[in-house]
């Protein structure tokens, strides 16, 4: 369950990480690593046994659609990069 | 000899729900704030934040499934979308990927040829991006541009439905989308309006020998903000793509921006790599399990849809007046008025026609006050007749005023006016003693004008008629 290094580096990109060649090779060994481990799991025979997509036996958890007080604009602003009067500023997309 | 070629148009709609709050929090949801202040921890995505799933959207989402005949799932879960782009602050849409709330429906689509059936894959609920706007900056660095961001939208509840790609003409696909957005707006979902965005639609196309079922490089039109303006898209990328095959060239898989003034559809950058969204279960929501006593209630509130309205009124009027009312939510007060005792294809065209001109809202209307209206048309003078027309969305119209001022068409009152028209155009009588019969028209104008527009024009045309019979 190798990992390429190409596989890496398009992992890399998706998150908008720059790797330097050790990095790369350190993160293909690691990655490795964790798909062997992870992989285990696909010796064992479970067709019948459906996906797991949350741990808790919990369904149907929602609120009922009543407004809440929200944010004010200097509250919303406050941990944000730059502030440009009633908006976020960003670098362009 | 040449091909016969078949188009082949999928559809994927968004629909914006209105309810009073955003999907995965309790920020007001809805335009009209000022920027940046329906917002809070989730839907700002700070660290922590957990999301609560809006109870209403989801049973909106379920109606609307029964709507189009969907199977309503067991079991549905929440999947991340994961990209990163301004207007996500999670760099993940939750949304729903092979667990969707409601699947494999259809909507009937009545049209002048027959009814066409088109299938819908899936109808499942996310979540809205915010709204950016690109401006360029003011300063010393040349053309130097920034992102505003407004997350009042993001996190609002969006219904993304998608059709097979089983519609065959652009004239079926306008129907398509028209007949869903009023069954959007009845159902009370959303106000599905295409010029603020609570409706969205992207279009894929492409074209095949007609008889094979192959399905060939399809292109993705985006931007439409209007159900003609789609139409006319899909006409001009089916003919594009007919031109290409029929000089042996190959169609590209790309997004055209639709430009309603240009005569081609512009491709849109491209991609620089094919999307990899690494959907995976949300994993701070828990599963749903829609139980059969809640979908059986949701159906419950369905009422009669405009598939069945269009198929039972097409039996009185035609269809083309059937899809116009109905489309146009205008065929309640129709029935309303037609209960009255108004002419049926009558009240169809004054409703479709100088009631739609109004602009009026139909729901405003009081169909009992609306019929006596229509009932007195042809008693009363045009002018007084449009004049009710722009109020009968008034609170408290009354018709009574209105109808009281009917047209003058008694003979007694109508000759000495006529007289002094004729007395006063000698010319003109002359000509018309001569043979121009079409000067008649000239004379009743004069009459209407000397009676301020109160005679009965049949009336006063047969009154001239006799008094110039030479």
């Amino acid at each position: 369950m190798a990992i390429t290094k190409e596989e890496v580096l398009h992992v890399a990109r998706l998150a908008r990480l720059e790797l330097n060649d050790a990095e790369v090779e350190r993160f293909q060994g690691q990655l490795s690593a964790i798909l062997e481990a992870v992989g285990k799991v696909a010796e064992l025979d479970l067709s019948d046994v459906p996906p797991t997509s949350h741990p808790l036996e919990v369904s149907n958890a929602w609120g009922e659609d009543v407004p809440h007080t929200s944010l004010t604009q200097d509250e919303a602003f406050a941990n944000a990069p730059e502030r440009d009067d009633d908006h976020f500023r960003v670098p362009p997309a | 000899m040449s091909t016969t070629w078949e188009p082949v148009i999928g559809l994927e709609i968004h629909v914006q729900l209105k309810t009073a709050t955003k999907m995965f929090c309790r920020c007001r949801n809805g335009y009209g704030g000022e920027p940046n202040t329906q917002t809070c921890p989730v839907c700002l995505a700070f660290p922590g934040a957990l999301p609560v799933p809006n109870r209403r959207a989801i049973e909106e989402t379920i109606k609307l499934g029964l709507a189009l005949e969907c199977t309503i799932a067991d079991r549905a879960i929440f999947h991340r979308k994961n990209y990163f782009y301004p207007d996500l602050p999670k760099a993940y849409q939750i949304s729903q990927y092979d667990e969707p709330l409601c699947a494999n429906g259809r909507l009937v689509v009545p049209t002048a040829d027959g009814e066409v059936e088109i299938g819908i894959v899936r109808a499942h609920l996310e979540e809205d991006a915010a709204k950016n706007v690109h401006v360029a900056t003011s300063g010393r660095i040349q053309g130097a541009t920034a992102t505003l961001v407004d997350f009042n939208r993001g996190g609002s509840p969006l219904v993304e439905i998608v059709t097979a790609p089983n519609i065959h003409s652009a004239d079926v696909a306008k129907r398509f989308l028209q007949l869903l957005r009023q069954t959007v707006v009845e159902l009370g979902l959303s106000d599905a309006e295409l010029d603020k965005g609570s409706m969205r639609f992207d279009v894929n196309v492409s074209v095949r020998p007609a008889g094979s079922d192959e399905l060939r490089t399809r292109t993705e039109l985006k931007n439409m903000n209007s159900f003609n303006f789609a139409a006319k898209g899909i006409e001009r990328e089916i003919a594009r793509q007919i031109k290409i095959y029929e000089n042996g060239g190959t169609v590209d898989q790309e997004t055209l921006h639709f430009d309603p003034t240009a005569e081609e559809s512009a491709p849109m950058r491209s991609k620089e790599e094919a999307q990899d969204y690494r959907y995976f279960p949300e994993p701070d929501l828990v599963p749903l399990h829609p139980a059969p006593e809640m979908i059986e209630g949701l159906r419950g509130q369905i009422g009669e849809l405009p598939t069945a309205r269009i198929r039972r009124i097409a039996n009185t009027l035609s269809f083309y007046d059937a899809d116009v009312l109905v489309t146009g939510g205008l065929d309640r007060l129709w029935a309303a008025v037609v209960d009255g005792g108004a002419d049926p294809k009558e009240a169809a065209n004054v409703l479709a026609n100088a009631f739609v001109a109004t602009g009026i809202n139909p729901s405003a209307v009081n169909p009992e006050e609306f019929t006596k209206l229509v009932a007195s048309r042809s008693e009363i003078p045009r002018a007084v007749f449009d004049d009710a027309l722009s109020h009968v969305g008034d609170p408290g119209f009354s018709a009574e005023p209105y109808v009281a001022q009917k047209a003058v068409s008694d003979a007694s009152a109508l000759e000495p006016v006529i007289a002094a028209v004729i007395e006063a155009n000698p010319g003109q009588v002359e000509q018309y003693r001569g043979g121009k019969q079409g000067l008649l028209g000239f004379f009743v104008g004069q009459v209407m004008k000397e009676t301020g527009g109160s005679a009965d024009p049949r009336v006063v045309s047969e009154l001239v008629r006799e008094q110039l019979g030479a």
